[in-house]
Parts: C-alpha cells; sequence; structure tokens
C-alpha cells in the first residue's frame, strides 16, 4: 500500500479534443479536467458518443489532444507517443494478435522494453497464474474462448506492470454470466496488483459495482465525480439522476436550506425533507429527485397520492407505476415476497410515502 | 400438396451455369487430350504417344522463350509486389489526405487503359529510348510487365491491409512496440497471405501477356507466349497442345496454391 | 518541450510525407512505363509519318484527319474513311455484344454459385478461379481447336449427318465473339459473385413474404443489390474485348480486324505511326467515355449494402 493514499496517478487538466475542422468541428471534449487518485479503481461511465473513450485514448496516445495537459504522476505524457507511456490498455476487441501464441502475447510488452529472456519467461508464468490460463500457455489466441482471450488481454496488459491500465469496455463482449464472474475478477486483479485502473463502460450497473469513484460523463463534459453511493443517491444533476437507475423527478419549492438540508414543498402541498448541495438558493421550481425503492404504497393518505396505472412485475421486484394527482407521473418499486399479490390493483387510489433522506435536490 | 418452396430457385439458372461449367472446360481438355496424339495432324487420333511433349523439349526456341518468360515474370513479380506493398500500405487505413486519390487512380491506371494502347505507347517510347541509349536488352520488357503488374499485386495486399484490425497495430504500441518493430512483428506477418497472393497474381499476369511483349520485345527475345502465337498463327501442330498442356499445369499449380493462400482466415 | 498540438501536427505531417515516399516507387514506374508514355502517343499523333516508320518532327494535322475520313487522290476531295469506320462499329459492336452475352451466361453463373452451401461455394470458385488464371492465348488456341472446320463441332456435324460439309465459322465474327466470350466470362462471373456472396438472403425472404414473384424478385431485389458487381463485371469485360488482339488476330484471321490489328498494321506493314497513335487515342477516348457513362449511371442508380 502506498505511504500517501491521496497520491494522483492521472491528471487531466483542461483537456479539449476537437474533431475535424472548420463548419464540420466536434468537440469529443470540452475543457475536461479530473484527478485521478494512485490505486484506485476509476470508471468513466457515460452514453456512447460522451467522450469516454476519447478520454481514454488521449490518456494511452492513440490520440492527442487539441488543448490541455494530461499529467502521468506530474509529468506531461500528452505529446508522448504510446509507445513510450508507462500505461497499457485492454482493448474492446482484445486486440490479440492472433499470429502468436497466448505465452508471446503476454510476454511482447516486456519482450519491446528489452527485458533478459529469463525475466520475460518468469513474469509471463507469473502472469499465466494471476489469470489462471498457466494450461493453455502454448495455444493460438484463435483456439480459445471469449473469457480466455479477455483473462489473456488483462494478463497482457498487466505484464509490462504499467503505472495505469487502461480498459475500454472490456467486459461489453461476453454474455452476462461469464460479464458477473469477470467483474469480480477485475476487482480482485485491481486489488492484488495495486495498479490504477481506469475503466470505460456505458453500463452503470457495472460501474456502480466495481469503481471507486465513477465520473459520469455527457456530451463532452464531466457532470459528477464521486463515490458509487455519491453518484446514485446524490445525483447533482438531471442527465446524472436520470442516466444512473431509474428515478423520479418531481417539482417542489425549496425552502429552509441549511447544513446539507432543505424543505421542500410538493405539488401535492405535502412537506418533505431533502439533502442539497452547499450554496443552493431557495426557489420556487426547482427538482427533487426521489429512488423508487425509496417510496413506499399505503392505502391511507401519503405524501403524495394518484391512481396506480400499471403493474410491472420483475421477479425480484414489482414496479408500480402511479399517475399523481398533480399529473406527473411516479414509479414505486416494491420488493417481491414469497406470499402472493401486495394489495393493489390497476386504478387503485393510493398514497405514496417518501422514506426520509430519500430525496435529493438538483443543482438548477 | 407439399411442394419445397426454395427461395434461392430461380428458372433456368441451374442450367446456364452447368452449361457455363462445361463450356468453359471442354476447349481446355480437346487441347490436353490432343497433346498426346501420335499423329501428325491435329485433327485426327493416332494413338496415345509423349512426342510431343519430347519434340518440344529438345526445341531449343521453346526453351529459350519459357526461360525467358520466367525470368522477366519472376523479376516483374518481385518489383512489382514490393512496390505494390509499400503503395499499399500508403493508401490504405486512412483518412482522406491530399493526393489519395490520384494515387488510387495512377495505380489503377494500367487497369483502365485497353493493353494494345499501351503497348503502342510503350513501342513508340522505348524505341526512343533505345535509339538514344543503345541499350536494348530485357530490361524494357521487365519495366513494361513490373507497371501492369502493379494493379494486379496491389489488389489483393490492398484488401487484406483493409481487412486488417488497426487496433492489433494500436496494442502492439501500447505495449512499447516502435513503429518498426509494429511493422516487422504485426504487420507484415498478419499481412504476408496477401503479399503472397500479390506475388503469384502479378507471376501469372507477366507470365500470360502477349500484346505488351509483342510490341515492346527487340528481336530474338520472345516469351513463351508471343513464341507461340506466332507459331498459331504460321499453322498448328500438336507441339503447340504440348506446350499448353505443360503450361496449364504450370498455371493450375499456381492457382491452387493461391487459392489456398488467400483463403487462408486466421 | 512541444506540446501535444504541435506534436500532433508534426506527426500528421510526417504521415503524409511518409506516404509519398512509400507510393513513389510504384507511381515512378507506372508513371514510366505506363502513364507517360501514353502522353508521347498524343504528341505523336500530331506528327508526319517517316519514311520507314517512326515520324518526322513536323506537325501535321493529317493522322487525325485520316482516322475516319480519307483524302482522294486524285481531287482532294475528303471522304467518310469506310475501312476505319467499318473497324470502329464492327469492335464496339463486338465489344458490346460480347459484355451482354458474358452478362447473360455469368449471372445466372454466379447466382448459381452464391447460393451453394458454403463449402461447395470454394470448389465453384476455383473451377471458375483456373480458367481465369489460365493463358488467355492458350484459351483461344482452344476454341480455335474446336471451332475449326476440322474441329470437334464440325467432326460431329458431318458424323451425324446434320450438314454435308463443314459449318465455316473460323474467321468470322461469330469465331471472334465465340472466342471473346468464352475468354472474358470469368471476368464477368467473378465480380457478380463477390457482390453475390455479401447478398443477404433474408431480403429475398422479405420479398416472397410481401407476395413478390420469383422474377419481381429476381428483378426488384437480387438485381439493384448485385448491380455494383454487374458493373464492375462489365467494365473488366467491355475495356478488353473492345482493345483485343489475341481473339481477333487467331479467330478473325487476316480479313475480320478489330482495332489492335488496324493499329498494329500502322506501326507494321502501314508504317503510319501517327496514324496509328491517333487510333490509339481514339480507343482511348471511346473507352472514357464508356467507363464514365457507365460509372454516372451507378452513380444515379447505384445501392449500397453491407
Amino acid at each position: 500500500m502506498p505511504d500517501k493514499p491521496d497520491r494522483n496517478a492521472i491528471e487531466v487538466v483542461n483537456v479539449s479534443k476537437i474533431f475535424g475542422s472548420g463548419e464540420g468541428q466536434v468537440a469529443a471534449l470540452d475543457k475536461v479536467s479530473v484527478s485521478i487518485r494512485e490505486n484506485e479503481f476509476f470508471t468513466l461511465l457515460g452514453p456512447s458518443g460522451c467522450g469516454k473513450t476519447t478520454l481514454l485514448r488521449l490518456i494511452a496516445g492513440f490520440d492527442f489532444p487539441t488543448a490541455g495537459e494530461i499529467l502521468l504522476y506530474g509529468q506531461d505524457i500528452a505529446p508522448l507517443p504510446p509507445f513510450k507511456r508507462p500505461v497499457n490498455t485492454v482493448f474492446q476487441s482484445y486486440a490479440l494478435f492472433p499470429h502468436m501464441t497466448v505465452a508471446d502475447n503476454i510476454g511482447f510488452g516486456l519482450e519491446m522494453l528489452g527485458k533478459p529472456k529469463a525475466e520475460i519467461k518468469a513474469r509471463v508464468a507469473e502472469m499465466l497464474k494471476l489469470v489462471k490460463m498457466e494450461a493453455l500457455a502454448g495455444r493460438r489466441t484463435g483456439q480459445i474462448s471469449g473469457g480466455q482471450q479477455q483473462r489473456v488481454a488483462l494478463a497482457r496488459a498487466l505484464a509490462p506492470q504499467p503505472k495505469v491500465l487502461l480498459l475500454d469496455e472490456p467486459l461489453s463482449a461476453l454474455d452476462y454470466k461469464l460479464r458477473k464472474e469477470m467483474q469480480i475478477e477485475l476487482k480482485r486483479l485491481q486489488n492484488e496488483t495495486g495498479i490504477t485502473f481506469i475503466f470505460v463502460t456505458h453500463d452503470q450497473e457495472e460501474a456502480l459495482t466495481m469503481s471507486d469513484r465513477i465520473a459520469v460523463m455527457s456530451s463532452g463534459k464531466i457532470l459528477q465525480v464521486g463515490s458509487p453511493w455519491d453518484i446514485y443517491d446524490k445525483p447533482a444533476e438531471r442527465f446524472v439522476a436520470d442516466f444512473i437507475g431509474e428515478t423520479n423527478f418531481l417539482t417542489a419549492a425549496i425552502s429552509d436550506v441549511g447544513n446539507g438540508k432543505a424543505r421542500a414543498t410538493l405539488k401535492s402541498g405535502a412537506t418533505i425533507e431533502a439533502t442539497v448541495a452547499e450554496g443552493f438558493q431557495p426557489k420556487d421550481n426547482a427538482t427533487v429527485v426521489v429512488r423508487p425503492e425509496h417510496a413506499k404504497l399505503t392505502k391511507d393518505k401519503g405524501d403524495l397520492s394518484g391512481t396506480v396505472e400499471n403493474i410491472v412485475y420483475f421477479g425480484t421486484d414489482t414496479h408500480i407505476h402511479v399517475r399523481l394527482d398533480s399529473g406527473e407521473a411516479f414509479t414505486v418499486r416494491q420488493q417481491n415476497t414469497r406470499s402472493a399479490g401486495f394489495g393493489f390493483e390497476r386504478d387503485d387510489k393510493v398514497g405514496i410515502l417518501i422514506g426520509n433522506d430519500a430525496a435529493q435536490v438538483l443543482r438548477d | 400438396m407439399a411442394s419445397n418452396f426454395s427461395i434461392k430457385h430461380q428458372p433456368g439458372f441451374t442450367a446456364i451455369a452447368a452449361t457455363c461449367f462445361v463450356v468453359l472446360y471442354l476447349p481446355i481438355i480437346v487441347l490436353v487430350i490432343y497433346a498426346f496424339n501420335a499423329a501428325t495432324s491435329t485433327s485426327e487420333w493416332g494413338g496415345f504417344s509423349l512426342k510431343w511433349f519430347q519434340s518440344a523439349y529438345q526445341n531449343t526456341q521453346v526453351i529459350d522463350a519459357t526461360l525467358r518468360s520466367f525470368q522477366i515474370g519472376a523479376i516483374a513479380a518481385v518489383l512489382s509486389t514490393i512496390f505494390a506493398t509499400m503503395a499499399a500500405l500508403a493508401t490504405t487505413r486512412t483518412a482522406s489526405y491530399p493526393g489519395l486519390t490520384f494515387k488510387y487512380a495512377a495505380i489503377n491506371q494500367p487497369l483502365m487503359v485497353p493493353e494494345i494502347v499501351t503497348a503502342v505507347a510503350l513501342l513508340i517510347f522505348f524505341s526512343r529510348i533505345k535509339i538514344f541509349t543503345g541499350y536494348s536488352g530485357l530490361g524494357y520488357l521487365i519495366a513494361a510487365h513490373t507497371a501492369f503488374c502493379i494493379p494486379f499485386a496491389y489488389l489483393p495486399i490492398r484488401a487484406r491491409l483493409e481487412n486488417m484490425d488497426l487496433t492489433l497495430e494500436r496494442a502492439a504500441a501500447d505495449l512499447y512496440a516502435t513503429p518498426w518493430k509494429t511493422f516487422r512483428r504485426i504487420t507484415l506477418p498478419l499481412l504476408w497471405p496477401g503479399i503472397l497472393a500479390g506475388l503469384m497474381l502479378a507471376f501469372v499476369i507477366s507470365l500470360d501477356d502477349v500484346v505488351i511483349t509483342e510490341f515492346v520485345k527487340s528481336g530474338g527475345q520472345d516469351t513463351l507466349p508471343t513464341y507461340m502465337l506466332g507459331q498459331i498463327r504460321r499453322g498448328i501442330t500438336p507441339e503447340i497442345n504440348a506446350i499448353s498442356t505443360a503450361f496449364l499445369l504450370l498455371s493450375v499449380a499456381i492457382v491452387t496454391l493461391f487459392f489456398f493462400v488467400s483463403r487462408k482466415r486466421d | 518541450m512541444a506540446t501535444a498540438e504541435e506534436v500532433a501536427k508534426a506527426a500528421e505531417r510526417r504521415e503524409v510525407r511518409d506516404r509519398w515516399l512509400l507510393s513513389a516507387p510504384a507511381l515512378l514506374v507506372i508513371l514510366l512505363a505506363a502513364t507517360g508514355p501514353l502522353l508521347i502517343v498524343v504528341v505523336y499523333s500530331f506528327l508526319a509519318p517517316g519514311p520507314y516508320g517512326d515520324v518526322k518532327w513536323q506537325f501535321s494535322s493529317d493522322a487525325w484527319t485520316s482516322v475516319f475520313l480519307e483524302r482522294d487522290i486524285f481531287d482532294d476531295t475528303l471522304s467518310l474513311a469506310a475501312a476505319h469506320v467499318t473497324i470502329f462499329l464492327r469492335s464496339i459492336k463486338l465489344a458490346a455484344v460480347t459484355t451482354l452475352a458474358t452478362l447473360a451466361l455469368g449471372f445466372p453463373t454466379a447466382y448459381f454459385m452464391a447460393t451453394r452451401s458454403e463449402k461447395t461455394r470454394d470448389l465453384w470458385l476455383f473451377l471458375i478461379t483456373i480458367p481465369f488464371w489460365t493463358n488467355l492465348l492458350i484459351r483461344t488456341f482452344a476454341v480455335l481447336q474446336i471451332i475449326r472446320n476440322e474441329g470437334i463441332i464440325n467432326t460431329i456435324l458431318l458424323k451425324l449427318g446434320i450438314v454435308s460439309a463443314p459449318v465455316q465459322i473460323l474467321y468470322t465474327d461469330t469465331a471472334i465473339l465465340i472466342g471473346m466470350a468464352y475468354v472474358y466470362l470469368p471476368l464477368m462471373v467473378l465480380p457478380i459473385y463477390a457482390s453475390m456472396e455479401k447478398l443477404d438472403f433474408r431480403l429475398v425472404e422479405a420479398g416472397y413474404d410481401l407476395y413478390a414473384t420469383r422474377f419481381k424478385v429476381l428483378w426488384k431485389i437480387i438485381f439493384p443489390l448485385v448491380k455494383p458487381g454487374v458493373i464492375a463485371g462489365s467494365i473488366l469485360v467491355f475495356i478488353p474485348a473492345l482493345g483485343a488482339y489475341v481473339t481477333p488476330s487467331i479467330l478473325g484471321g487476316g480479313k475480320n480486324m478489330m482495332l489492335s490489328n488496324l493499329i498494329e498494321l500502322q506501326f507494321g506493314q502501314g508504317r503510319n505511326w501517327p496514324l496509328g497513335s491517333a487510333l490509339s487515342i481514339t480507343v482511348m477516348i471511346i473507352v472514357m467515355v464508356a467507363l464514365l457513362a457507365y460509372v454516372r449511371n451507378a452513380g444515379k442508380s447505384g445501392v449500397r449494402h453491407g
């Protein structure tokens, strides 16, 4: 473990990347700044085209930024070609060399660094053991399964002991079960090697389960950086709240702001307590978000009232879609139990209780 | 009534295809059979014999022309493949840049002009140079063959390159390989089947050429095809059948090799 | 230290330079031994013929005049050069008919090949590829042996008593046509097959599902989708057919000349290099016009898929 846990491995400073020229200019990244700490599992999360892969490619050196600096432990690496950066990548398509064996693939980086043969051999053996691929060392990469290819790609990128490992949606080609396994495996590898991981994905669930911190990106900008808990429970903006998990948006008047708390008066007239970012100015038409699992249906009068429109069964839980009397839509998620039924049907008049600490006021 | 409706069926197509295959092969088979004809006339069958092969083999003109064909073909194929490989690397897997379209047009230009026109142009150009330099060796034929072989060699190499995953080279660079090492260790080995296919295609194209060679060659520079053309114009003997059969065998051998090389997937 | 942007710009410049250097040898060889000499042909077409071939270095437009016209020896009037016009028209006609014939035969053949199972497809492709790689001269020679008076066709016809004397096929336009269709057929089949192989037959299923007849499916779905292949094939057949040299030389005899034989004549016995040059340029112009018309037509209605 490092003695200074807050040291930054990567600092991205005011980085912009503009593709094309003249009229057809597109800013893939717009003055992005972010710091990634040594040893952390950092995830860039966002829909396709948000700029997450571009940022990764700039760190890897496959592209050069139009403006800004990329610091690796304080040194600007932005002008260096990829083969001069102590940073390795796990590619989405794995990009294993088809004309080499598994072992040759893993040893490639060390060979290029001019390491002695004995050292390469030892390191390759170590890596094969790390990803549990000892038995297939002599195989061609075309002769192994997708999951195995994924492991080889990981071992290959880890073998030269990079300062930072970049992972570009590496799990997207795997089926659901294998993906779950690999998520745990990746987390284990990161713990064992102590290398800083920068992981790119569009899958919010993947991001929430694996990351130490997440940066949510949209349209070439980073909207929010925080722990999975922060991102999920305290979304700062509508996009973040909407992109991650399902959520309900309610219009409310905000008053009595202080100590991270505020009073929110809903359209129904009910008043609930909501968390709020520091420095928020009270106003009449703010947006408050409530996660579906943080609300409960009741037959009595609740904080909100409405009519059940639709009931959707999901196995582990059930989603109840309610049309509020104010006209807004609201979804409640309720855990299923073995005993059948939960006492509500379509067109029932219901009340909704919003839990303590469940509501979050959005910026703007 | 149960009828199997095949979506791929089109009435008459199979019959036409079958006719095409038969018609494509029938004349060649007849030609090969008559190469083994003992009779001197090519219109009657006089029993099986290898004498025409023997007579072709003892004909120094045939042997000279064959060796010359191989010499020109080998040099032109190697040169054109090297140049085509370089050109393919320069013109694929890139965003459009100034001059790219020009390069495509230039490289494919020999395909777009009827051979006779190129032949005439080379006749004029080289005859001037011959007068000017006094050199009249095989160099002219080799230069001409190299030029018209380039677009053919370029074809499979370019196709292979375009199907090649750019991320592989990116991965190599990411793993500390310099551009030259990336080329040697990744690009070249993966491109190799395309290069081999291009080499063989170029060799066969050079070996088959009649028109340009006929116009460019100096006296005593007959290649096998131009020698054969001369013989056919004079009248047919089964010796031509024998030479053709040997030539065919070579072509089939090369095409078989080409087929396996270019179909190889990894 | 240079900024990332400067480095990126320098890398881009270096790449463009490297790409020019890499393509230089190929471009140079083609320029010297293919494209460049074409320009000299243009120059030669404006010079006067030398007495023993080659040219005299003085300007003359006679060569161009005599491409389609001839000057009367006595009164110097110009009239249409019937011989040249006939050869031009015959060449264009033969090349066009060859293209159509190979298309009519090649399209169903390519379709047949593309609808085989994946494994046998390679075998059919192999069978088409062999003639494609076989020397054109040898294949023409093979046709000659079939169609000549003592050839297999006439022998069978005579034996069966269908004809009493051999049918004269050799040394006619028909012979040239048969020969060209035979030698250029693989050039038509291969590109059509390449398009056809990529054809998604679920589209055909959709066509039948929407009540199309077999012919409608062929004409409205399959044909438009493989049109790029058909166009490529037609170009690949038309260009060499128009400039064909070997086939008319062997199968057409001396009388049934095509353009290439006429051009050869000017550089041989005719000893009129400027006329030969002018004729060559004319052939090239015809090819370019045909190409442009075809490409433009293809661009208008071409369908991309994949």
